[in-house]
């Protein structure tokens, strides 16, 4: 009887109107002293980025001799944490541009934060492939540049195709993160009462006054941007699985790894957004725009996106059984599946292929301890997924006289720790200043709800607007 | 209300010329979408609406003809990917030939990658830039941010400005025609 009703589920709870939405997302930012539970975890993240500072410091001044990486395993940890960041920025792409050309209206409490994400899961993809380079001062040898020798980059690599696309993907949504802050910057400038702060907000919202002939041009805008960024996120780690499909490597060299790491990034970029939302939303009292819909439609995304994942590998082991090639078996079937590596490549499925299987079970998916402790598995698994590609491909090579083997050192450990305290210093901070959901967003759903309430009259014999028991605990 | 405005520092001037504009304040969209409509069949034409979230009939209601964004966009994306092929084109081919591996100079299909992230690149930021340039923002100084209850435009409000540069405008009979119109407050505004 207590069973919850399936159409009940709702993108925003009953009783909000304009003014609440606003003040509920405007008053973090513009509380004038956090609360002491702020303090403890920017200072937590900010030490492990002073690590990240640190481990920098020492692969700058001794080269990457620090690192394990050996010839044949050139690509170590920096390629792994690489790809592992760019692929969670994908889910903030996707549900900013692809949900919204989809007009998937739960997209709207999560997008803002998502993008965010993206950002910062970029910031931190970026850095790893310049620290790879033995000498990083030198990175702009990449660019095109009429330089003295005379020499420019070399258009058939897949590594300067990278260089183009992860900078287009951060350039992108960056703007695109911008252009849907504008109204809600706007908003902070109208309620901020410190004048400092109320310049800052009036200087990024450039005049924003909502004019509906802004409005009109803003949203050409915003759906063009949307339009482009879709295609965007699904080159984007085209392009970065091209820096191993393109290369001879048996392991890496297979026409699925596209749609294969396409699927896997938005798999790993949906597990960080729970990761990081279901926190936040017990936190900041989000719980009316941070529905159980959001959680039971993102456990449904990692679950297909996961599936796709699980054909990828199951296609990878067939394709190495059917082609015959001894060298392309020997990575699947001995390298992988035996050897000192054997556990990194069993945790993988069990982290990527069998626990997520869990999301099957509608109370797994409305659960947020569960939910969140399967994405942390899957956060974990496609990291190993990406250290199974790149360490078990090149460890044995061709000739077993050239044959090694990789096991990381501390600065390994450090770095990658240490871009995670970036990526949560910058996230405590964003939540900190800007408003962490699309406030004109929800407004837009708030008179969305309205209406259809006006239409559909009295007798669904819900809550009416504005009463406090709708902002209860007792729905769905 | 609106006397307060008039008092400070504008007392004593001549409002008709003077006045920037008359802002009213409506109850809902429905509201400000049907006054609107109505302000612009008796023949007003510069008045704009002001919404904390977009409301899409108001396009319709104020006569707001499609932007010409999309058409720079799109030419940003030719230029972008033209200009990335080019580049790639002219240094591979004909600054600095250089054959790698047997592959033709010109080998066209490596060269996609490059000229799509390009074309994405350019057109995306057009996208942003006009919409910008063509909304004349940045703008930080304008009269309705006179209007001390025109924060709450950003916030929960709906207002309908008549600018006092229309010919049909009149201080008094536009200000009653608004009220008519179901404004529940009518300000003036100074430039």
């Amino acid at each position: 009887m207590e069973m919850p009703k399936r159409s009940r589920m709702q993108v925003l709870k009953h009783g909000h109107d304009f003014e609440s939405v606003t003040h509920i997302v405007s008053a973090f930012p513009l509380t004038k002293r956090p609360p002491r539970g702020w303090f403890l975890a920017f200072g937590a993240a900010f030490s492990l980025m002073l690590v990240l500072m640190y481990s920098v410091g020492v692969l700058f001044l001794k080269g990457v001799g620090v690192w394990g990486i050996n010839i044949p395993v050139a690509w170590g940890f920096a390629i792994i944490n690489f790809v592992w960041w760019i692929g969670i920025g994908h889910a903030g792409t996707l549900i900013s541009a692809i949900l919204f050309l989809f007009r998937q209206d739960w997209r709207t409490s999560i997008n803002r934060f998502a993008e965010a994400m993206t950002l910062f899961a970029v910031a931190c993809a970026g850095l790893f492939p310049l620290l790879h380079l033995g000498r990083p001062q030198k990175f702009y040898y990449i660019m095109p540049y009429p330089d003295t020798l005379g020499l420019w980059p070399q258009w058939r690599s897949p590594l300067v195709w990278d260089v183009f696309a992860v900078s287009t993907y951060g350039t992108i949504s960056l703007v695109f993160w911008y252009v849907g802050l504008i109204p809600d910057v706007a908003t902070m400038r109208d309620r901020a009462s410190n004048r400092l702060v109320k310049t800052i907000y009036g200087i990024m919202a450039m005049g924003w006054r909502g004019s509906a002939r802004h409005w009109h041009r803003y949203q050409t805008a915003y759906l063009l941007l949307a339009g482009l960024a879709t295609p965007l996120v699904v080159s984007v780690h085209t392009v970065v699985s091209f820096d191993f499909a393109v290369s001879n490597l048996p392991g890496w060299h297979t026409t699925i790894f596209p749609p294969y790491f396409v699927a896997g990034a938005v798999y790993s970029g949906f597990a960080m957004v729970i990761t990081l939302v279901l926190p936040v939303r017990a936190i900041f009292g989000f719980k009316d725009f941070i529905t159980e819909k959001h959680m039971n439609n993102m456990a449904k995304v990692m679950l297909a996106t996961g599936l796709i994942v699980a054909y990828g590998y199951i296609m990878e082991l067939f394709m190495a059984w059917y082609s015959a090639n001894p060298y392309e078996q020997a990575v699947f079937f001995q390298t992988r599946w035996q050897g000192p590596y054997a556990w990194s490549y069993w945790s993988l499925i069990a982290c990527n292929i069998i626990i997520p299987q869990l999301l099957w079970f509608r109370w797994v998916r409305l659960n947020p301890y569960v939910l969140w402790i399967v994405a942390i598995i899957i956060n974990i698994g496609m990291w190993l997924e990406r250290f199974v590609i790149v360490i078990t491909s090149q460890h044995r090579d061709f000739l077993p006289s050239s044959w090694d083997s990789y096991w990381p050192t501390v600065y390994d450990y450090t770095l990658f720790l240490g871009t995670l305290g970036l990526f949560f210093s910058l996230l405590f901070l964003f939540i900190r200043v800007l408003p962490m959901i699309s406030i004109f967003e929800l407004r837009e759903l708030v008179a969305h709800h309205t209406q259809e309430e006006a239409w559909h009259g009295a007798n669904t014999g819900e809550v009416p607007p504005g009463t406090g028991a709708a902002r209860g605990e007792t729905e769905t | 209300m609106n006397q307060t405005h008039a008092d400070n520092a504008h007392a004593g001037g001549d409002q008709a010329v003077t006045l920037y504009g008359l802002l009213a304040e409506y109850q809902d969209a429905e509201a400000l979408v049907a006054a609107a409509r109505r302000c612009r069949e008796a023949g007003y034409t510069a008045m704009d609406a002001f919404s904390p979230y977009p409301i899409e009939a108001l396009d319709e209601a104020l006569g707001i003809g499609r932007t010409r964004l999309p058409l720079f966009v799109a030419v940003a994306a030719v230029v972008g990917g033209l200009g990335g092929y080019f580049l790639q084109y002219y240094t591979a081919v004909i600054d600095y030939p250089w054959m790698i591996g047997g592959k033709p100079l010109h080998s066209w299909p490596m060269f996609l990658p490059i000229t799509f992230e390009c074309t994405i690149l350019v057109a995306g930021l057009a996208a942003a830039v006009t919409m910008i340039a063509l909304n004349k923002l940045p703008e930080p100084y304008h009269p309705l941010f006179n209007v001390p209850e025109f924060e709450r435009a950003s916030q929960d409000r709906l207002f309908l400005c008549i600018e006092a540069s229309d010919p049909k405008f009149d201080a008094v009979k536009t200000s009653a025609f608004l009220t008519e119109l179901g404004a529940r407050e009518v300000t003036h505004v100074y430039p």
